[in-house]
């Protein structure tokens, strides 16, 4: 199930250049990234691979504005990120950026639809659209039976489902899915794996972050990092190249 | 605006859910705070309740009252120069009410002259000693804050007569006729017969030393004739405007030298006292037991407050990865802060509440054993109190609170 049908990329979404991260760890200077330039456009599909250690992480903290680098460019939608303080990046991330992670990262005592509120609450939603948003997104991914579920009532990748209906609700620019299937056996990981498939399809900027490389097959362009810099940056194998026009 | 709302209905949920899935630490935690409001709001009851015993007994001595006595109400050292003094005599008050009379624009109004003497009452096979027996004209209702209960206060031909007539205290009321009316009845005072025309309201006891309640008033004719000897005699004077006490201290001073002939050189072989004087003695003692009382047992929450800070720091260090997860989903500062002062604050108010009902409970048993005990909680106590526990939870929650909301959301994320 290779998929070729790759969507013709929107406006910029992310524009990175020459960033670079390190951290001091006692006597010793960590350099995580050593200057990542990287464009990422509206409804991509990308693949950030790389072994341990080679800053992969770091780009995807940077990416979701978790984190801000040492030095370069972070432009998100045209604002400069890099700049910016604690509360305008939990801004950025509360309405552009949906996570998914590998260990779901659900509030377990919260149902189904409680989880996927939480972006809301943050936004300042009403109670009531809140609510409908949340199970309008729980239909989608395909969970409008669960709705009020407690995660430990869930199947591993209904859990997952639920967390991409959280990353999903606010409409966000990008969906940054950090090694979604790591927690998950193959052929529940693939299912979800289609899911994302989908949400590309409808029009969603994708960024998957993992390390292996089946899964990365599921991008259409694929970044590929060692030792915090871009080793190579092309469309995934077995894409259709024709289809695809990136800007560099 | 509209989100700080929700974020605070929010994080009420997450409290109380928080509360529900930690039942027992929840609770120990409380308890700290729960023993920390009994005895806060305990104390407070204490406190309260004197005050309003020294206010009671201060409206009885009256605001508006002077008092003509031998000995100043204040603590002296050098008490044998006041003994060598000269007795305070019943006929001062109407040479002081016609000196009053004869001065235009006088602040005072009257004088009453009181004598009093401790002596036994009985009533058929019942006795009551140290009864404080009193001999007074019938000017005395005008100065009095006592009102009769029953029956009246002896008019001016019985007063003037010295007729065998009294009015007796509660107490003594209680004492000699537990069952049926005292009025028409008579008693004996140290044997000689008085007939009973009114009890008196009930007052309680003069700051907690002697009963108010345990008094037989005579007329003085009556009082001279039996109990003279070895009496303590008192003049109080009313003031008519006792927005000018000083002023009428300062007349009633000078009438009184006029009265002793004493010359200018010579100091005041008398003391007039009045309410302020009590107050003045006893509002720092009162004011320290209330400070010493309230910082003791404020200590006890203080202990309370450390526990629930304990708790929340354990809390915020559980739910690392949970804060990670908010922040990356968009919870700012403002809202992770929020999110644990509202935990904490409501383990406090549950704890303030389990306390103020224990306390309430306390009063109400304290009450049925010992009456007596001033012991009060009032609604301004219980507001004192939930306000108490609300800043205990803001305080003690405050410093979890503040690194919970500074966590790094990379660093969050990855704690496991």
């Amino acid at each position: 199930m290779h998929p070729n049908n790759t969507r013709p990329p929107g406006p910029i979404v992310i524009d990175i250049e020459n960033i670079t991260k390190h951290y001091v760890m006692g006597q010793e200077t960590v350099h995580a990234l050593r200057g990542v330039t990287l464009q990422i456009h509206r409804n991509e599909y990308l693949a950030i691979m790389g072994p341990s250690g080679s800053g992969k992480s770091t780009l995807m903290n940077m990416l979701g504005c978790l984190d801000t680098p040492s030095a370069g460019r972070y432009e998100f939608n045209g604002k400069d990120v890099s700049a910016m303080d604690d509360d305008e990046l939990a801004a950025i991330r509360n309405r552009e950026i949906g996570f998914v992670f590998q260990t779901f990262n659900l509030l377990p005592r919260s149902t189904s639809l409680r989880n996927v509120e939480l972006p809301l609450i943050y936004a300042g939603i009403a109670p009531a659209t809140r609510e409908e948003m949340a199970a309008q997104v729980l239909r989608e991914v395909g969970l409008g039976d669960r709705m009020h579920h407690k995660p430990n009532e869930l199947s591993g990748g209904q859990r997952q489902r639920v967390a991409i209906a959280r990353a999903l609700v606010n409409d966000p620019s990008i969906i940054l899915a950090d090694e979604p299937t790591g927690n998950l056996d193959s052929k529940t990981g693939e299912e979800i794996m289609q899911l994302l498939e989908n949400l590309y399809q409808r029009g969603n900027t994708i960024i998957l972050v993992t390390h292996e490389a089946d899964i990365a097959t599921h991008s259409r362009r694929t970044v590929f990092l060692r030792d915090g810099l871009i080793e190579s940056d092309r469309v995934t194998e077995g894409v259709d190249t024709q289809s695809l026009a990136f800007s560099n | 605006m509209k989100r700080l709302l929700y974020e605070i209905s929010e994080s009420w949920k997450i409290a109380v859910a928080q509360m529900q899935a930690n039942k027992t630490r929840s609770m120990l935690t409380a308890l700290g705070v729960i023993i920390g409001i009994v005895a806060v709001t305990l104390m407070g009851t204490a406190i309260t309740g004197i005050q309003k015993g020294f206010d009671k007994s201060m409206s009885i001595i009256g605001d508006d009252v002077l008092y003509v006595n031998q000995f100043p109400w204040s603590r002296v050292d050098d008490w044998w120069n006041y003994r060598a003094r000269k007795k305070i005599r019943t006929e001062y008050a109407d040479r002081l009410n016609r000196m009053i009379a004869a001065t235009p624009n006088s602040n005072l109004l009257i004088a009453v002259p009181t004598s009093s003497i401790l002596r036994s009452v009985r009533y058929a096979d019942s006795n009551v000693r140290n009864v404080f027996v009193r001999g007074t004209n019938a000017d005395y209702s005008i100065v009095s804050t006592v009102d009769p209960k029953e029956g009246r206060f002896f008019n001016e031909m019985e007063a003037k007569g010295g007729a065998n007539v009294c009015l007796i205290g509660y107490d003594i009321a209680d004492a000699l006729f537990p069952t049926g009316s005292p009025i028409d009845k008579v008693i004996y005072i140290n044997g000689n017969p008085f007939k009973v025309i009114g009890v008196g309201a009930r007052q309680g006891s003069f700051l907690g030393l002697f009963s108010l309640d345990s008094i037989v008033t005579v007329p003085l004719p009556a009082f001279q004739r039996y109990f003279s000897a070895n009496s303590e005699t008192d003049v109080l004077v009313k003031v008519k405007d006792r927005e000018r006490m000083a002023d009428a201290k300062d007349e009633l001073t000078g009438l009184m030298r006029r009265l002793r002939a004493l010359p200018p050189e010579k100091k005041n072989d008398f003391d007039i006292n009045e309410q302020q004087a009590f107050k003045s003695t006893l509002d720092p003692i009162k004011n320290s037991i209330a400070i010493a009382g309230l910082f003791i047992t404020g200590l006890s929450l203080f202990v309370g407050a450390i526990g629930i800070m304990n708790i929340t720091f354990v809390s915020v260090k559980e739910r690392t990865k949970e804060i990670g997860t908010r922040k990356a989903l968009g919870a700012r500062r403002r809202t992770i802060l929020l999110q644990f002062l509202i935990e904490s604050t409501a383990l406090c108010l549950v704890g303030g509440l389990i306390g103020l009902l224990l306390a309430y409970l306390m009063c109400f048993g304290i009450g049925l054993a010992v009456p007596s005990f001033p012991i009060e909680l009032s609604l301004g106590l219980v507001m004192i109190s939930m306000l108490v526990s609300v800043m205990t939870g803001l305080i003690s929650g405050f410093a979890p609170a503040w690194s919970a909301s500074r966590l790094d959301p990379v660093t969050a994320l990855r704690y496991e």
